[in-house]
């Protein structure tokens, strides 16, 4: 992970030149996905700060506690415009106390995710239309024992999202508010990390997921973010997600988000309550 | 007679004035002075912000600092009149992109914090010039 993260960050330097055009915070922070936008659901931003013509990247890593479990994700993603963005993370998930306590084969489930995000049309902040992003999110599992005994049907699988957002002026008692909708067409169980589609249902679902965010001031931003989340293993139930955070943008190259997130059940342990933890190099 | 004069003066007077206006965000970025200090102030930075001082060099700077301080205040809801050009007009042929005119926001944001503007003034002022963005850039 950390070896991971020092090429991330030398990678990053490379866009050193990367323009910085768009106001602060309107890159978002990064989803656990590697997408540029919250912590659960990705934006219809893009990367980085770049506008049109420009280079934007982001380099991020993100813990989620939940005392039972463990989330480490870290990754990379380039912008290009204000138009494009490609982005991978690597997600690794410590199975903690139920690999102890059923002596599980493996103690982790990791997932590489390689991200395509285009922004259709529309301006997170200027044009009549909100800003409109359309991305694919190819999923590779890589521990695919544990899932496989529990249901699910494959190791790997391509899922798509639309998502929609928008920054109102003034709009929250004349402080800024930034609204996001998206749906998603996925199969993934637990983001992926317990493969895709299952015993009880294998095809993909039309899922929403959504965030609220209110700018105190340019730096700082508190919020709520909700996902909904597919049920497709007959071994435990799969719940939605849902968090409350506040993020900190002290620089165009720093971002931090804390969030208290509400993960419910999760491979048959329930109250999968935590805290989430995520810091961003923009470059 | 003289009774219908008077009357008559009254009646001419109230049309003379302005509908009452909601001048709340005037009041707020301090009336006529905080309107002009957060221009200097933002003209200012704009001297430092080697993203878009090129496109200052040539142009009358009291000129462009008194045309902004009656735009700002007409868009705030003071007592002023706006006599510059057209937006369209005063940006033709300066091609300016979306990065020259956020460079421009962020330069007035930091005069505005500089000022001691609270946000939500400083949104309130934003929201009114952000629908101008159109016939600023790309002209």
């Amino acid at each position: 992970m950390k070896a991971l993260l020092a090429g991330v960050l030398l990678g990053a330097t490379a866009w050193a030149q990367a323009g910085d055009g768009r106001l602060l915070a309107t890159g978002g922070a990064t989803s656990l996905e590697g997408a540029a936008g919250g912590g659960i659901t990705p934006w219809a931003v893009l990367a980085g700060y770049g506008e049109r013509g420009e280079w934007g990247a982001h380099a991020f890593g993100t813990r989620v506690e939940t005392g039972d479990y463990r989330l480490d994700v870290a990754g990379l993603a380039v912008a290009y415009g204000n138009r494009i963005e490609l982005s991978y993370a690597r997600q690794r998930f410590d199975l903690g106390n139920l690999a102890r306590g059923l002596r599980l084969p493996e103690n982790s489930l990791s997932q590489d995710v390689f991200g395509l995000k285009v922004r259709l049309f529309g301006d997170l902040i200027y044009d009549r239309l909100p800003q409109v992003s359309l991305g694919v999110q190819h999923k590779r599992q890589k521990d695919f024992l544990i899932p496989s005994l529990v249901g699910a049907q494959r190791d790997r699988d391509t899922e798509a999202y639309l998502t929609a957002s928008r920054l109102f002026l003034g709009g929250a008692f004349g402080y800024n508010l930034l609204i996001n909708g998206g749906l998603r067409y996925s199969r993934a169980n637990e983001l992926g990390l317990l493969g895709f589609g299952g015993d009880r249902r294998d095809s993909r679902s039309l899922l929403k997921e959504g965030s609220v965010a209110v700018l105190l001031d340019r730096h700082w931003a508190v919020g709520v973010e909700y996902r909904e989340k597919p049920d497709n293993l007959g071994f435990a139930g799969e719940s939605d997600w849902a968090d409350l955070f506040i993020g900190y943008f002290p620089s165009k190259r720093l971002a931090v988000v804390l969030a208290y997130a509400r993960l419910g059940e999760i491979a048959t342990l329930d109250n999968q309550d935590g805290a989430y933890l995520s810091i961003q190099g923009s470059f | 007679m003289r009774r219908l004069v008077l009357v008559s003066c009254l009646m001419l007077a109230a049309c003379a004035q302005q509908p009452p206006r909601d001048d709340s965000l005037y009041q707020s970025l301090g009336g006529q002075p905080g309107i002009t200090r957060i221009v200097e102030g933002m003209l200012l930075n704009i001297a430092d912000d080697p993203r878009i001082v090129a496109h200052f060099r040539e142009i009358d700077i009291e000129r462009l600092r008194d045309k902004l301080v009656e735009q700002f205040c007409v868009e705030a809801g003071g007592p002023c009149r706006y006599t510059g050009d057209s937006m369209e007009e005063s940006h033709k042929g300066l091609a300016l992109t979306p990065s020259d005119f956020n460079a421009l926001v962020e330069d007035l944001q930091l005069a505005m914090e500089r000022e001691g503007v609270p946000v939500t003034a400083q949104n309130r002022l934003l929201a009114r010039l952000a629908p101008m963005r159109g016939q600023v850039i790309d002209r």
